[in-house]
């Protein structure tokens, strides 16, 4: 149920502070855009404008019209915590809940927002874990705490956390910036896997990474430090790493700035 | 000589070498920080059996000065400035540590051994009723089921205020209100007992008309626990990491349910010891007690009315009687108190442990 995200005219601030200025752009769903970008240009706060988690943060707020297929997710009557729901959000390090075993921090999203047979829930567990290629390495031992498995099975244990609750679009915040290759290689294996079923939006430092896993890239870019974000241009992956139509993209990842 | 310049190290005769190898140094023999302790404390006492000082303490302060310095003198001489120092720091942590736990142990022991003279199982299953001041014997059984039943209506009062409050502060604060609260707060730690015995006796009895009970002393108590609660609530709220709130909120789960299922979860374990360390604050607090609950011979199960003991009142009474026998039950009764006091401690620290965020593969 993968859907389309239409972003016109999006602001965010912190407090009085701009951090992004007037982004528009369309993500296209059963596909990865990944957002590249100097530190501090506001990826990570516009990949938090699409699910209604910027507000969480104190003195955060939002100007402009996010459409998730024809619903505008910062309208009047929106329950964020609906949202939230339906863009689920993968965050830079990983973050299983330390008071639960592996079945139930998967289980999390599920139980804690209502009623599930047991029976039902060991089935979307198994589904999740499959799906996030942790179910062999865990089978054995669901009951264990989720905090006692490596780095990289972590981070795919919170993938499979997300993707429990069936959203429509997965946010991906940095994913693998605290793995090794290895974890990262099957993270990236899992995006491409994933796109199949969902709407992906990775944040991401690494160029390489992006030209890899990603059909669409965004280039983000700030004036100077202090200044808000902006978006500077979005296309085919293979266009902005081979032909990028603005010379500051094209300076970006080939490395002359940044 | 721009070659020269960007070596390593200058080239080195082999003379000078083996004189100063800069990786090894003269080292003082491991069981050094012994002999050292012995040898000072065989001075101290030398030194005061020699002026004929009669306090213990003054040997002990004679025998630390000796060792600290002796140490330092010492380490100079064979490893040079920066051990010395180093071994200097490393005894006054010793000197310290030490000086701080023979109170604390000669404070058990005195208890303790003084307390075993009276206790005994019909100690704890007996009140004073008809005991007479001076005569052997009665118990504290009365003190000892007011002291629980006290402790525990000031905790039913005071746990889920302190920690709904320190929740409030430190998940939905931040505006003038949390400001105003954690401001009183801090001022309520600072409560003097007797004045919290005397705000119930005000209100609760002088201005409401009720008689003295257990009720009224828990009241107070839980007046003293309350700060306690939040602030160690509080701290505890604020070690639990913000992704974990983020990873739950992404899911979509209510922030009520985050808050219920997510943090306190991983919380529990240092709200646990923090709330048993209030409990153990005011299972000692004498004054409001003495204030509110008045003290009784009798056993009174009923906390809401008439008067009751509890066992700081109890020790205060006995002591003041000042009988030998009277004396001993005092011993006996602080003794039990302390062991009220420990086994909620071992408890509280069971339930950390079990409830803590588990680590193991």
């Amino acid at each position: 149920m993968a859907k389309r995200i239409d972003v016109s005219g999006l602001s965010a601030y912190y407090g009085a502070h701009k951090a992004i200025d007037d982004i528009s752009m369309t993500v296209e769903p059963r596909s990865v855009t990944a957002f590249i970008g100097p530190s501090g240009c506001g990826k990570s706060t516009f990949l938090r404008t699409l699910n209604r988690m910027h507000e969480v943060t104190p003195g955060g707020r939002v100007e402009g019209k996010v459409m998730l297929d024809d619903e505008n997710l910062y309208g009047s009557h929106v329950d964020p915590v609906a949202v939230r729901r339906t863009v689920g959000m993968v965050f830079q390090r990983p973050n299983p809940f330390p008071t639960m075993s592996i079945f139930d921090n998967v289980a999390a999203g599920l139980r804690l927002n209502g009623k599930y047979k047991k029976s039902q829930l060991s089935e979307i567990v198994e589904r999740s874990l499959k799906g996030a290629n942790l179910w062999n390495e865990v089978k054995d031992r669901l009951n264990k705490p989720g905090s006692g498995l490596s780095g990289g099975q972590q981070q795919r244990l919170c993938i499979a956390r997300a993707i429990a609750v069936e959203p429509d679009v997965l946010l991906m915040d940095e994913p693998c910036s605290a793995l090794d290759p290895i974890s990262t290689l099957a993270i990236e294996d899992l995006i491409g896997e994933l796109k199949e079923r969902f709407t992906i939006v990775i944040v991401t430092h690494n160029m390489q990474q992006a030209a890899r896993v990603s059909d669409r890239t965004a280039f983000f870019n700030l004036a100077a430090v202090g200044q808000p974000g902006k978006l500077i241009e979005l296309d085919d992956t293979e266009r902005i790493f081979s032909n990028p139509s603005v010379q500051a993209t094209e300076d970006y990842i080939s490395g002359r700035f940044g | 000589m721009s070659h020269n310049a960007i070596q390593d190290r200058p080239p080195v005769t082999t003379t000078t070498a083996v004189k100063h190898d800069p990786l090894r140094h003269a080292r003082l023999p491991r069981w050094t920080p012994f002999a050292v302790a012995v040898g000072s404390i065989t001075a101290a006492v030398g030194l005061g059996l020699a002026a004929g000082w009669h306090s213990r303490i003054q040997w002990g302060l004679v025998a630390a000065t000796f060792f600290v310095l002796a140490t330092y003198v010492i380490t100079t001489k064979v490893e040079g400035s920066r051990q010395a120092k180093d071994r200097v720091a490393t005894s006054l942590v010793w000197v310290c540590f030490i000086l701080a736990v023979v109170p604390l142990l000669s404070l058990a022991w005195v208890t303790i051994s003084k307390g075993l003279e009276v206790l005994d199982p019909y100690f704890l299953t007996h009140s004073m009723n008809g005991v007479l001041d001076a005569e052997a014997g009665g118990g504290v059984y009365h003190a000892l089921l007011g002291t629980i039943e006290q402790v525990g209506i000031a905790t039913l009062i005071a746990a889920p205020i302190g920690l709904l409050t320190a929740v409030y502060l430190v998940e939905y604060g931040g505006g003038k209100l949390s400001q105003a609260v954690t401001f009183f707060v801090d001022v309520m730690t600072g409560i003097p007992s007797i004045v919290a015995g005397l705000f119930i006796l005000a209100t609760w009895n002088l201005m409401l008309g009720f008689g003295p009970s257990g009720f009224a002393g828990a009241m107070a108590l839980a007046i003293l626990m309350m700060p306690v609660v939040v602030r160690s609530t509080e701290e505890m709220l604020k070690l639990v990491p913000n992704e974990l709130r983020e990873a739950s909120l992404a899911l979509g789960i209510p922030k009520w349910r985050t808050i219920l299922k997510v943090v306190l979860p991983t919380a529990i374990g240092g709200i646990t010891t923090g709330v048993m360390l209030a409990v153990a604050r005011i299972t000692g607090e004498t004054a409001p007690v003495l204030l509110l609950v008045f003290g009784t011979k009798l056993i009174n199960p009923n906390p809401f009315e008439g008067a009751q003991s509890s066992l700081p009142l109890y020790v205060y009474e006995q002591y003041a009687v000042g009988t030998d026998a009277a004396v001993a039950r005092a011993w006996a009764a602080a003794l039990v108190l302390i062991a009220f006091v420990m086994i909620l401690n071992l408890v509280a620290r069971g339930i950390a442990r079990w409830k803590a965020p588990k680590t193991g593969r």
